[in-house]
């Protein structure tokens, strides 16, 4: 498999503060972040709030000018080209935003929202561009009659599908979503996870997702990179990362994940303490105030994110020495009759699938 | 009620509308309406001037000086015969016209460059802003009485005038806004999409901050008649013998004993006017404010 979109020690800084003299108060948000997002895969950046993921996802499409680092697609240093032609890449590559009261003009119909990305990279004649809308807004699971709306009259889900539906309106290869459920019910939640799957299948693209959550995008992401305090410290495959954590933040990440099970006891990972200020971050290995693992060399020397034999990237001194939990197999606990009737379940939807439906089409 | 009337499934499939809903809370307000129903009457009356029946404005009558009311003159006449309605009708235009046109010289002028304040920030803003500070620090009436006297007295200079010191307000405003504006995801969303500067800021921007200049506007309209009718009672505005509501008022003090019917009409008729501008605008604000969407 070959990376379709490639960070290297991407860097950006924040200024939060410009004395007349002396230095600048300066936040690393991300701090020398290298990452490769393969064709085709569901790729999920995850790390509690302000650790830098959405500032990471922004500058993946350069939506905010990098402080030094290269994001390559596609032969291109997006970091790097000219305005005009980054421009024009956006029509492969696009962004689905977290807020879906906020990131939709409230001056613009629905159809003008889907329209834009289109008539901006001067896709087809008016007629054509119309069907297109109509197309795609059926495919959201919406109508197309809603197009001559405005969003204000739509509820949470439905915003978010029609940000979507914007977001696919070029036919993009990559799909970046600054977390884009958390805004929503937790019954709309599964909707659009479900409906953002679905088109990755059908329009073959590549997923990048951000949460702050492990659960949400457990049964989503095919690899999930976990960040803290701008720097990544594990990528893995996700069914790796979910079983066997080999960073101490991660395991703590997800003993947060709550477990959905009668009698269901993890040996619980306290986590203490804050995230410290990034302004300035602590010596050493970042995570090391809040770790049940530090050592001496934990406070001194700062761990560089290196590859375990498999292929998991790491950035702890003892990842080979450390057993950390991760969850444990829910489908082990299942009795034998309860194991049978899922299977039974499977096979039915299975079944159904492959009949002919088009509920999703309707007039 | 028509919604009755219409099929059950598009009652349901269609939601209010934004414009609807506008227009709704417009007409919930009475003082919003009486605000609007005034300035309507005094536009009507102002551009039917010419084919209303009344005498010429400046035709003069010396058998009929300082009248009071009476059938023949309904408002008397002035100090040279001349009919007070008459000019009170023929006055509303230049009033009206100067409140109007100056307040659009301010507003073109004024909201392309706090846009551009807002948009480009660093040196633009600074230079932008200062100058507009600079401005501001004099008084308004001030300004445009200095702008209009260096200008030259005439009706247009002091639409000129007026409209350029009523500017930094819609600087200001435009600034502020467009800042506001420009944090918000919609507008990262239009960058995501590639869309350029210029299409960014006509089609993201200036439609959402256009609300509260609309009502900015139509408040500044009643400031810019009472500043119009300032500068014509100092002479530095509608020259004689054509009329103006101020110029009309500054024959007047020098009679108001003998014949206060000669200063009540136009001075009412101030009063009417921006009154009308005031409720109307309030009445707007309320009903454009985004809080309520």
């Amino acid at each position: 498999m070959t990376a379709i979109l490639a960070a290297r020690d991407l860097r950006k800084d924040f200024v939060t503060a410009r004395p007349i003299f002396g230095t600048p108060t300066v936040v690393r948000a991300v701090d020398g972040v290298s990452l490769d997002i393969e064709q085709g895969e569901t790729f999920a950046i995850v790390g509690e709030s302000g650790c830098g993921k959405s500032t990471l996802a922004r500058l993946l499409l350069r939506l905010i000018e990098p402080t030094s680092g290269e994001v390559w697609y596609d032969g291109e240093d997006l970091a790097h080209i000219d305005k005009e032609r980054m421009r024009a890449l956006r029509r492969d590559l696009q962004f689905i935003f977290q807020d879906p009261f906020s990131s939709l003009n409230p001056q613009m119909t629905v159809g003008a929202l889907i329209e834009e990305p289109l008539r901006v990279h001067g896709t087809g004649p008016a007629r054509v561009r119309r069907e297109r809308v109509a197309e795609l807004l059926t495919r959201v699971g919406l109508r197309p009659a809603h197009a001559d709306r405005y969003p204000h009259e739509f509820s949470g889900g439905q915003r978010q599908r029609i940000g979507i539906a914007r977001a696919l309106a070029t036919g993009p290869t990559v799909l970046i979503g600054d977390e884009p459920v958390s805004a929503l019910d937790v019954s709309i939640q599964a909707q659009v996870v479900n409906l953002l799957e679905d088109l990755k299948d059908e329009f073959g693209l590549t997923l990048v997702v951000i949460a702050h959550d492990l659960a949400v995008i457990r049964h989503m992401a095919d690899r999930v990179a976990v960040m803290y305090l701008g720097e990544i410290v594990e990528c893995a495959p996700a069914d790796a990362l979910y079983t066997s954590p080999r960073h101490p933040y991660s395991e703590t990440l997800l003993a947060a994940i709550p477990v959905a099970s009668y009698g269901a006891r993890r040996a619980h990972t306290p986590v203490e303490g804050d995230p410290p200020n990034p302004i300035s971050p602590p010596s050493g290995c970042r995570f090391h105030p809040r770790c049940l693992y530090a050592t001496e060399l934990c406070r001194s020397a700062r761990p560089e994110l290196r590859t375990l034999p498999g292929g998991r990237q790491v950035a702890c001194h003892h990842a080979e020495t450390l057993t950390l939990e991760g969850l444990t197999n829910a489908e082990a606990a299942r009795s034998p009759a309860a194991t049978e009737r899922f299977a039974l379940y499977a096979r039915a939807m299975a079944g159904s699938a492959a009949a002919p439906t088009d509920k999703n089409n309707d007039p | 009620m028509t919604a009755a009337t219409e099929p059950a499934e598009t009652a349901t499939a269609t939601l209010p509308r934004k414009q609807s809903r506008f227009l709704r809370k417009m007409r919930a307000s009475p003082a919003a309406l009486l605000g609007g129903a005034i300035v309507l009457f005094f536009v009507v009356v102002a551009l039917l001037a010419p084919i209303l029946p009344i005498v010429d404005p400046v035709a003069t009558d010396w058998m009929a000086v300082r009248q009071a009311p009476s059938a023949a003159h309904p408002f008397g006449t002035d100090e040279i015969g001349r009919d007070v309605l008459s000019r009170m009708v023929w006055g509303a235009r230049a009033s009206l016209l100067a409140g109007v046109i100056s307040v659009a010289i301010a507003v073109c002028l004024g909201v392309p460059l706090g846009v551009m304040a807002g948009y480009f920030g660093g040196w633009t803003d600074a230079v932008i802003s200062r100058v507009t500070e600079a401005l501001l620090a004099a008084p308004f009436l001030i300004l445009a009485i200095a702008l209009a006297a260096f200008l030259g007295p005439s009706l247009t200079n002091a639409m000129i005038a007026i409209g350029l010191s009523a500017m930094p307000i819609f600087i200001r405003l435009a600034r502020g806004q467009t800042m506001m504006v420009m944090t918000e995801d919609y507008v990262e969303s239009a960058r995501a999409v590639g869309l350029k500067p210029f299409a960014l800021v006509s089609r993201y921007v200036v439609p959402n901050i256009f609300p509260p200049i609309l009502v900015q506007a139509t408040l500044t309209i009643a400031t810019a008649i009472i500043a119009e009718a300032s500068l014509s009672f100092l002479g530095l505005g509608q020259q004689p013998p054509a009329p103006s509501w101020g110029s009309m008022l500054n024959v007047a003090k020098n009679f108001l004993e003998q014949a206060p019917w000669m200063a009540l009409y136009p001075g009412a008729g101030i009063f009417l006017v921006v009154l009308g501008f005031n409720l109307f605008g309030d009445g707007l604000r309320d009903a454009l404010d985004p809080r309520d969407h």
